[in-house]
């Protein structure tokens, strides 16, 4: 369907609120649209951007570790994607709320700030990683921080995160569930199911689409009959965003508008971050089902960081000042490839712990 | 087969048409959407972009998009949607793409697929084949590694079905294909390009020198319930099924052990005529399978053997298996129920 088509601009759109017995599924995206960059202080934007410059370093170092066969299995990479964690998370009050996501987690791990080394540790398998060497870079969590993981199965972590927003609204504690989840994921039977049950309870629950424009190998067009997924909520009364996921300001401006609105108690919310990943699906994937130019295209005239970068360089930050920042980081990044590659790999017993509550 | 992966088939040094298990199932589909009309092979990825292991390249640009397609990664949906249009009278391919996705299509291959049958009095049936790429050794983890077969086999209604070699993964997708009951067609993704030998230090051997890569151009079936006879031996008898095939080989070749060994290949319907001939002759029976232990399909066989080869066993049946844990990220090897246990349990039971 065309972009020309959206709810907004129906006829519906005229009419007041008060006649518009839809207009709470689409006043969110109108609030969007009158002001979509969130207005960040000098010292957030150099902030966002050096943390969407960590992911970005890191997750190059993960592919550089992959292709050394430290990193085996799978392991798929964010690069292209850092707005859309960094906008998200950084709305969050992390007294309160939890997160869930995908398998495609590095990003999501390093917007909280959780050191990089223990991240890369799992990744490499080790037993100082996160998770114990136990769950790779699909299967990483962090309690102090509510994050909720790292999930393999595609969709799935989409029901947990009600659960999650309804032990929110169980314990009355004001936190609310980010729950993330791809454009692939969103032909998942049991996503529809949580939705239903959000909106039917009201639960303080974002549900976002990141949409890469991929599900693997197939693109939306072939496998989604409603490519605009931030309407797939309508039929549950969930109001959708349509969010440009390669800006890390538009991210954020929407995620305030979003959070306001479930924290009022209004229920839950459906972002769609539109945006893209540079690298194939995993490792493995050689992305032979799209043209180099696109790729290109994107890397060109829609990167996150790049992008963020002249908004800096508009407001005073010389190229050195940045320049420092990106060294920096790249040594951070380095000393975690060398604590991963170092650090020992778990015990032989550790395959037996933490199957069950007890001795196995 | 497609042109695509027709440039690919080799010829072996004896100048026989030689397939790894990737083109060999590419060969059988291939021939059965040629053969007849009502095959039908979907699932994510398969179409356009020829599937995550290449099983169906060419397939789509060969036969046309109502004949192979993609579908949204929907696996519930995929398999009720195949059920329902084998009841109608086609004959669906459905692709999981990991064994380990399954799981969301349970409801609809137990209470459905496996069950309509019964329920109907034959009336209407479920001829779909679910293929599916399972087992580990290729540092999946958790969600891209499990060997669940024994949830199928434990399922009523349900066939349940391993190839180990191309010639097999051909003959035998084939014979599913056109079987009209349900079929859980397992595929051991780590010997899709050779066969496995466990000894993961080493190279793996390209399927070309194998001589079960040898695969005939056009149709043939293996049928289903019939289990092949590996090596001849008559120390023990060794059960095994996928990558474990050719693991357990190894280790008896690497030992000296002369063991009969039995590739299943199919688990429901079962050769127990060929198991009971082979343990009755050796005496002695290990068993091995990459998933779980504890309720495995491993079990099963240790009953039938136990009930049926009593009083012509030496010694007690022994099972070689994954443990009872989820598949770990690390430990890979630790994990996998490799030559050292396997070579650990044959000589328990040569000494009995």
């Amino acid at each position: 369907m065309a972009k020309s088509a959206k709810t907004r601009k129906s006829p519906a759109r005229k009419k007041a609120p008060a006649e518009d017995l839809d207009f709470v599924l689409h006043s969110l995206q109108e609030a969007h649209e009158k002001s979509p960059k969130y207005d960040a202080s000098d010292e957030e934007m150099l902030h966002f951007y050096e943390q969407m410059l960590l992911i970005r370093r890191f997750e190059e170092k993960a592919g550089q570790l992959y292709g050394l066969g430290l990193i085996g299995g799978f392991c798929h990479l964010y690069i292209g994607q850092e707005a859309v964690a960094i906008g998200l998370q950084s709305a969050l009050d992390n007294d309160r709320d939890s997160v869930i996501t995908g398998y495609r987690d590095h990003g999501h791990m390093l917007a909280y700030g959780i050191d990089p080394k223990v991240i890369m540790a799992e990744l490499t398998g080790r037993q100082a990683g996160i998770s114990k060497g136990k769950g790779g870079s699909m299967h990483m969590f962090s309690t102090e921080h509510k994050f909720y993981g790292g999930h393999g199965i595609v969709g799935a972590q989409v029901a947990l995160g009600g659960g999650l927003a309804l032990a929110h609204q169980y314990n009355e504690d004001g936190g609310l569930c980010l729950a993330y989840f791809g454009d692939g994921a969103a032909n998942q039977g049991q996503v529809y199911e949580t939705m239903n049950m959000a909106s039917l309870w009201q639960l303080p629950i974002v549900f976002v689409v990141e949409n890469n424009q991929y599900a693997m190998g197939t693109s939306t067009a072939r496998s989604s009959a409603e490519t605009e997924f931030y309407r797939r909520g309508t039929a549950f009364r969930i109001p959708g965003m349509d969010v440009n996921g390669m800006d890390v300001l538009e991210v954020r401006g929407a995620a305030e508008i979003a959070f306001r609105h479930v924290r009022e108690g209004n229920g839950p919310v459906l972002i769609e971050c539109n945006t893209y990943r540079y690298r194939g699906h995993s490792m493995s994937d050689p992305a032979k089902y799209r043209t180099r130019e696109e790729v290109q295209d994107y890397r060109d005239t829609k990167d996150p960081i790049e992008g963020l970068k002249k908004v800096l360089i508009e407001k005073g930050k010389s190229e050195d000042e940045l320049k420092a920042i990106d060294k920096d980081i790249r040594k951070t990044v380095s000393e975690a490839a060398d604590f991963a590659e170092n650090s020992p790999e778990p015990e032989p017993g550790e395959l037996y712990t933490d199957v069950l509550v007890g001795e196995y | 087969m497609s042109t695509q992966t027709k440039k690919k088939a080799e010829a072996g040094a004896d100048g026989e048409r030689r397939l790894n298990m990737i083109e060999a199932i590419n060969d059988a589909l291939d021939i059965m959407l040629e053969r007849d009309p009502d095959v039908i092979v979907m699932g994510e990825d398969v179409g356009y972009f020829g599937g995550v292991f290449r099983c169906t390249a060419g397939l789509q640009e060969k036969h046309g998009k109502t004949r192979v397609f993609d579908t949204p990664i929907s696996e519930c949906g995929i398999i009720g949607v195949a059920v329902g249009m084998g009841a109608y009278g086609l004959r669906p391919v459905p692709e999981i793409q990991f064994a380990d996705y399954i799981y969301p299509g349970l409801d609809q291959l137990i209470s459905e697929a496996a069950r309509l049958r019964y329920r109907s009095a034959t009336e209407y049936i479920a001829p779909l084949t679910v293929r599916s790429p399972f087992g580990g050794g290729i540092f999946g983890g958790q969600t891209h590694s499990q060997s669940p077969e024994a949830i199928f086999t434990h399922v009523s209604g349900l066939k349940t079905v391993i190839p180990s070699t191309p010639y097999d993964a051909k003959g035998l997708l084939i014979s599913c294909i056109e079987d009209n009951d349900p079929v859980i067609f397992f595929e051991p993704k780590r010997i899709y390009n050779g066969p496995f030998s466990g000894f993961y230090d080493k190279p793996v051997e390209p399927w070309k020198r194998h001589p079960q890569s040898e695969v005939p151009e056009g149709y043939y079936n293996i049928p289903l319930g019939q289990a092949r006879t590996v090596t001849e031996g008559e120390q023990l008898t060794v059960l095994a099924y996928g990558t474990m095939v050719h693991v357990a080989e190894a280790v008896c070749r690497q030992k000296g052990v002369e063991a009969h060994i039995l590739d299943l290949r199919t688990l429901v319907p079962l050769d127990i005529e060929a198991i009971e001939a082979s343990v009755e002759k050796t005496g002695r029976c290990l068993i091995v399978h990459e998933a779980t232990r504890t309720s495995g399909f491993g079990a099963e066989l240790s009953a039938l053997v136990t009930e049926r080869c009593f009083y012509h066993l030496e010694a007690p049946v022994e099972r070689v298996t994954g443990f009872d844990t989820p598949y770990p990220h690390s430990l890979e090897w630790a994990y996998f129920p490799g030559p050292v246990r396997i070579g650990e349990a044959i000589d328990k039971i040569l000494s009995e």
